[in-house]
């Protein structure tokens, strides 16, 4: 082969042509909409994690009067007194924004009652310190009494710096969430990934009644948000819960209550990821399994989990994710029990600590980089694994084992179905458990805070612009990286942007917006607390799946329309246009209603985004279940049920109808 | 004859890779060249090259006298067929064809006319309103023929046109699409690595590996006067026997010394004897005519040797044969059927055989592309 | 909405200099509940129709972290109805206009500022109480409590529930409430008492006594407002007021400096402290910051008034990160259920 040489002759430089130089300009721009929504905010919070606050010693001076009140020596500065005193330490000048330092400690033998004379001053024009709540500022002195004295505070002054680390590793009450959050997503993966293989087994492999049934079942959990799994547990294990007695006196508030609603959001996404894995073993492995005589046990162990081991993989890292960033399960039944996501929210929102959110933040992306890390590594080696030709499996029936499956499915339906169900009851019942007579009352949200109705509306709102806007953006991004020739670098750049939405929790995304819109200085800080901020996180957040919808579909597509359409001299938007975007449809589709679904459940992005015009029905779910009002909390979070189950069903017919219409081109 | 493309000093590398190696060719216009080689040998990179889809490192294009060097695909003029047909599978055969027609000055009408006369030329006028997936691969590739020529290029290229369908459909094919190329009198540049689809077709052949041009020529010129032992041996069989060239015109393979085209090479040379399986002549015992002079003393690079073993393929019999007196010189011979009947061939047997000494020719030990 | 806004002042600006009639607007901060927001508007705009008010509202925590975070770039105009404590840290950081509204001398003083011109001023209070079920505590054989000290009583071990202070402004004020009560070192030690009894803590204030009148937990420390809310729309309890005296907050009404239309916030401020407003305030709030208006609010608990604590709003604002701080490696920090 030949190696390196240099070439002779001077380097052609292509000459862009129109349509190169638009898809250029296409390029650009999403991918700068990529930095803009994604790694400058996400820069914005890991400088904001940086931020510190600390005490400046040396902008203050004290002086202090005998007893009869005459003041014989002269102002000192705080940092020198202290240094004379050694008092407090480099690690006590570290302080939250909203600090107050009392100058009291400064003098060791003070006592409200003596009649000592005290006079305070900055050093410098910017200094402020606080007697009571009122500030003074600069270099004029004010003279208290001792018991006034006692109200005068110094607050922190901006600064950068690691000590917000610090702080947060030496405070249990924090990083113990890490543990917490590890050991939640730990169980509930294990026990998700054990339950939907043996439900994804029991549909591709035995000649059980009832797939397409259990099928459905097995998806409804997408359509609501990862907290009315909560709510529902409140009304089965909580204090009056009707199954209260199951749980033997432990509470339902804390660990056992998100690993089971985990367990309930997380189950579809498993059993779809290992329902395909289990969907591409080869026949004819089972056939030399047979005619090797091997046990049943033998096969499973020797032929079906290797077959699935990437779908095993990479559905546990997915459940892994989806539980360790989940935010509205914990915060709905977590009760006692701090988890990272959580952790967030009330720094945030309970604390205005944004410092330390941005934290919190910073350690809940590190395990979820490492699990979705880990889950590419995996899925390009299933991709890799998939090339063989394999025949597919067909599962002869077995009447003992058919009727063991079906009770399994069965069970697993209960489960799902049962949760669903109990959350419609408590919509419908007046006041549980004094008031059990049926009513709508709870559906009269606009008595309620969280933003009533409207909030329904708007989310109905920023479903079908997320779907809209996010299907345009997501599949032009696609086509452009995928279908345009040359660009290189710029095409790879792109690629790796719209992997990382993947990879970023939407607490930590949400909170990024905030840093990154909210500033003064960003000229874009018009869209904040607008719905264009909602719909730009959500089809943020939800990139990359869709992103990878869109490569898949325009994968199987010729890889030599593009130069045929050059050669006919015709623009590749003529040809995206009637050819594309025709043939993709299926996929734009399943892009549209993911994007629809998904903005309609989400919780955790647009919790610090939304403003009182903005309120979601998510939302809502989330506020009134925080003040209190469960019932309507379930009855807007049944809302959003029913109109993903509406969504969902016309997405079908509407695929239906389309795949019928091309039905004279389309082989597949 | 005009030449249509230059092609000078091109050079085209991906990252370390370099997959064209000065590359300096005229396409002749109205001619048919077909590009040859082994996959990974450039051919294709070339023909994209020449298209504009992939732009080379260095070196020059002139398309009709125009640098065409660094224009993209839809500045040049060309018209292109893949081997996987890229017809759209959402239109119908007539809007496949009409795809590059429309917006190009032309109304409905003519479009029309022009779509009719296309699918009346490939001889599929009934096709017009259905879908490519209901089409067959030899019709499909039809239709991808015409939505080429619709807009009448100076060039068609035609990238491995014909290796999706099967061999009936080819060798039909094959002699359609010439034709049509005769008719039209397009200049024609075609990428193959099937060395009979090459031989059949072209006008001229440019035969290609590892990057560089092995050699051009007619198919009669590629195949009876190979440049290069590769060449040689893309392009049908070829014995390959090592010798040494003892002088000018004349080596010595084992102990038998023949006489053969040594062309440059000096006495003492090691190189390759190589012949063609259907060169070998097989002679009739009765040469040897009692009373005459011993024919086969005066035959030159004539011999006996035996029939190890024999394989019936249809219109030959592809025969091994090894000359017992000379160490390595076991040689496959295609003798016709004919010849087996009337010499009464067998496995076993001893017949004379004849090496033409112009057929036998010294190539050097190396393949001709490190030369 | 700063563009539209800023397109509809200038708009607004030029019609105004034009025909000389000059309609202005106000984008007023609020933590109010949503229900009340449109008749506080509607009462308001019919003494002055010229003005016209744009509500930003959310819960306490979230209003109190927009109006920092956009501390160099303010966006309100005016903030009417957020607890005192949050105004006091604005204060602090010099957020606020000083303005002495038209009668604030005629309000009980200490629902006002003390810095002249006053910085704020006070609404309505909040005040803490306790919600007890009365079905559920009798199932459980609870006794009814009267004081905080009752509480501490370990047969309610797993039977209260109050807010976490970390998140919920009611928590704050129990527990700045209870450190004024007790002194410093009682009020820790209290708390270490109560933590023994408590469930859990809840992230709102006023979800306690919502999971108490849904009979979820017997006992939720709450504030009474809610409480009386849930009483009139069914729930079995009852609304209990501690004899040592309860911790309260309040709602107040401020101008944000660097405001663009300070005349029309002035304005507004002026009407927010008027008698009328007043009495708009007294249907959801028993205790106003006008003196003499108040009625007595169904199921509200009578006494209420003289209930709560001479509260020192200035030290729980400037205590409050430290109190929190504690609180957190108190209670937080082993708070993991067993």
């Amino acid at each position: 082969m030949s190696s390196v040489e240099s070439i002779p002759g001077p380097k052609i430089r292509k000459k862009v042509g129109t349509d190169a130089l638009i898809q250029r300009g296409f390029i650009v721009v999403i991918a700068l909409y990529l930095i803009i929504t994604l790694a400058f905010p996400l820069y914005a919070m890991l400088s904001k994690a940086f931020e510190v606050y600390n005490y400046d010693l040396s902008q203050f001076s004290v002086q202090a009067s005998d007893e009869e009140g005459n003041f014989t020596t002269g102002p000192v500065t705080l940092l020198d007194l202290n240094a004379e005193l050694g008092l407090l330490g480099d690690s006590d000048m570290a302080a939250k924004g909203d600090g107050r330092l009392s100058l009291t400690q400064f003098f060791p033998d003070f006592s409200f009652r003596s009649p000592v004379m005290y006079r305070v001053a900055g050093t410098d024009e910017k200094s402020v310190f606080l007697v009571g709540s009122e500030r003074h500022v600069g270099t004029e002195s004010v003279e208290v009494d001792s018991n006034t004295f006692r109200k005068v505070v110094v607050r922190p002054v901006k600064s950068r710096g690691m000590s917000n680390f610090t702080r947060y590793f030496s405070t249990p009450a924090l990083f113990r969430s890490i543990g917490n959050s590890v050991f939640i997503a730990t169980v509930s993966t294990i026990i998700t990934v054990t339950l939907a293989f043996w439900f994804a087994y029991a549909l591709s492999r035995s000649c059980m009644k009832y797939k397409g049934f259990f099928r459905l079942v097995a998806m409804a959990p997408i359509l609501v948000p990862s907290l009315l799994p909560g709510i529902a547990l409140v009304y089965l294990f909580g204090n009056q819960g009707i199954l209260k007695g199951l749980l033997m006196g432990q509470s339902i508030y804390g660990p056992i209550g998100i690993v089971i609603g985990s367990v309930f959001f997380t189950f579809p996404h498993a059993m779809l990821i290992i329902g395909t894995a289990l969907s591409i073993s080869d026949a004819r492995l089972y056939e030399a399994a047979v005619s090797l005589r091997a046990s049943r046990w033998r096969t499973f162990w020797t032929v079906t989990i290797p077959g699935a081991r990437y779908g095993l993989i990479s559905a546990a890292f997915v459940v892994f994710n989806l539980v360790i960033t989940d935010f509205g399960l914990p915060k709905v039944i977590g009760g006692q029990f701090n988890v990272l996501a959580v952790d967030i929210y009330k720094q945030v929102i309970g604390q205005q600590n944004f410092e330390m959110g941005a934290v919190v933040s910073v350690v809940l992306l590190l395990p979820a980089l490492l699990a979705f890390a880990i889950d590419r590594q995996v899925q390009k080696k299933q991709v890799a694994g998939l090339t063989a030709r394999s025949v597919v499996f067909e599962p002869k029936p077995d009447r003992k084992a058919d009727t063991g499956w079906l009770f399994y499915c069965s069970l697993v339906a209960v489960f799902i179905l049962g949760i669903i169900g109990i959350c419609q009851m408590a919509a419908l019942i007046k006041f549980w458990p004094y008031d059990m007579s049926l009513s709508l009352n709870n559906y009269a949200f606009d008595r309620m805070d969280g933003g009533g109705w409207a909030a329904y509306k708007n989310s109905i709102k920023l479903g079908l612009l997320t779907a809209f806007v996010g299907t345009v953006v997501v599949f032009l991004g696609a086509y452009m990286v995928e279908k345009t020739s040359d660009f290189t670098k710029g095409r790879s750049g792109f690629q790796m942007l719209a992997m990382m939405p993947m990879a970023i929790p939407g607490m930590v995304l949400g909170l990024a917006y905030i840093f990154f819109f909210n500033n003064p200085a960003n000229p874009l800080n018009f869209i904040y607390g607008t719905m264009a901020i909602l719909v730009v996180s959500t089809v943020t957040h939800f990139y990359t799946v869709s992103h990878l919808t869109a490569v898949t579909a325009l994968k199987q597509m010729d890889t030599e329309f593009e130069s045929v359409a050059s050669s006919l001299k015709q623009p590749f938007y003529k040809l995206f246009a009637r050819v594309t975007v025709p043939v993709c449809m299926p996929a734009i589709l399943n892009i549209s209603i993911y994007l629809f679904v998904n903005a309609m459940t989400t919780v955790s992005a647009v919790v610090f985004l939304y403003s009182t015009d903005t309120a979601l029905a998510s939302i809502a779910v989330l506020n009134m279940d925080d003040a209190g009002d469960i019932a309507p909390a379930a009855a807007m979070g049944m809302m959003i049920f029913y109109t993903n189950a509406a969504a969902r069903l016309l997405h079908a017919v509407g695929s239906r109808a389309i795949l019928k219409r091309s039905e004279a081109w389309r082989q597949r | 004859m005009t030449t249509f493309l230059k092609i000078r000093d091109l050079w085209k590398s991906f990252g370390q890779f370099v997959a064209l190696r000065d590359i300096s060719l005229d396409v002749i216009e109205g001619e048919f060249l077909c590009f040859l080689g082994p996959s990974g040998c450039g051919k294709t990179t070339l023909l994209r090259a020449i298209a504009g889809l992939d732009i080379q490192t260095a070196g020059t294009i002139h398309q009709a006298g125009k640098d065409v060097s660094n224009l993209p695909p839809a500045e040049r003029d060309f018209g292109i067929v893949f081997q996987s047909y890229a017809l759209f599978p959402n239109l119908t055969i007539s809007e496949n064809i009409s795809f590059g027609l429309e917006n190009a000055g032309k109304n409905k009408a003519e479009v029309k006319k022009r779509v009719d006369e296309l699918l009346q030329l490939i001889g599929l006028p009934e096709q017009r309103d259905k879908y490519p997936a209901q089409l067959s691969g030899g019709q499909q590739q039809r239709i991808a023929l015409a939505r080429a020529i619709a807009t009448s290029p100076g060039l068609l290229l035609l990238d491995e046109p014909l290796s999706a369908l099967d061999a009936k459909v080819r060798v039909h094919l094959r002699h359609e699409m010439t034709e049509l190329q005769r008719k039209l009198k397009v200049t024609t540049v075609m990428v193959t690595h099937d060395q009979e689809e090459a031989l059949s077709m072209a006008d001229r052949i440019v035969v290609m590996n590892h990057g560089v041009i092995e050699q051009v020529g007619t198919p009669t010129e590629i195949y009876t006067d190979p440049v290069s032992l590769f060449v040689a041996d893309f392009i049908g069989e070829m014995n390959q026997v090592p010798a040494e060239v003892t002088k000018e015109g004349e080596v010595r393979v084992g102990n038998r010394t023949l006489l053969c085209r040594t062309g440059d090479f000096a006495p003492g040379s090691k190189v390759i004897a190589a012949l063609r399986p259907e060169d070998v002549i097989p002679h009739d015992k009765d040469v040897r005519l009692p009373g005459t002079p011993d024919v086969i003393e005066t035959l030159q690079n004539t011999f006996d040797v035996v029939i190890k073993e024999m394989e019936f393929l249809g219109s030959f019999w592809r025969t091994s044969v090894s000359d017992e007196e000379a160490e390595g010189l076991d040689l496959t011979a295609d003798f016709s059927i004919n010849a087996v009947r009337r010499l009464s061939l067998a496995v076993g047997e001893k017949i004379t055989v004849e090496l033409p000494a112009d057929r036998l020719k010294a190539f050097s030990e190396t393949s001709g592309a490190e030369q | 909405m700063t563009n539209s806004k800023k397109w509809l002042l200038t708009s607004a600006l030029a019609v105004g200099l034009a025909s000389g009639a000059l309609a202005e607007e106000l984008t007023v901060y609020t933590a109010v509940e949503a229900e009340d927001l449109a008749r506080y508007a509607e009462m308001f705009n019919a003494d002055h129709p010229d003005i016209q008010i744009n509500w930003v509202r959310d819960s306490t925590g979230v209003i109190t972290a927009k109006l920092l975070a956009e501390k160099d770039n303010p966006q309100a105009d005016v903030i009417w109805g957020l607890a005192a404590t949050s105004l006091l840290l604005f204060k602090s950081e010099g957020m606020l206009e000083p303005y002495a509204p038209e009668g604030v001398e005629l309000l009980d003083p200490k629902f006002v500022d003390q810095s002249d011109p006053p910085q704020w001023v006070g609404m309505d209070a909040w005040v803490a109480a306790i919600c007890y079920n009365t079905v559920e505590a009798g199932a459980l054989d609870l006794p009814v409590p009267t004081s905080w000290q009752d509480l501490l009583d370990p047969v309610y071990e797993g039977h209260l529930i109050m807010p976490n202070p970390n998140s919920s402004g009611t928590g704050f004020l129990d527990v700045s409430s209870w450190l004024q009560i007790f002194g410093e070192e009682g009020g820790w030690e209290y708390m270490d008492g109560l933590h023994n009894n408590i469930a859990r803590y809840t992230h709102s204030g006023s979800a306690p006594c919502k999971l108490a009148a849904s009979g979820e937990i017997p006992i939720g420390i709450s504030f009474a407002f809610r409480g009386a809310k849930s009483k009139a729309a069914g729930a079995p309890i009852e609304i209990i007021v501690p004899t040592e005296g309860v911790g309260w907050d309040m709602e107040a009404t401020a101008i944000v400096a660097g405001t663009d239309s300070l005349e029309a916030a002035q304005t507004l401020v002026d009407w927010s402290i008027t008698r009328a407003a007043n009495e708009m305030y007294n249907t959801g709030y028993a205790v106003v910051a006008y003196p003499g208006v108040a009625q007595p609010v169904e199921h509200f608990p009578e006494n209420l008034a003289e209930m709560m604590i001479d509260n020192d709003f200035e030290f729980a604002a400037n205590n409050r990160s430290a109190i929190l701080e504690e609180w957190q490696s108190r209670y937080d920090g082993k708070s993991d259920p067993k």
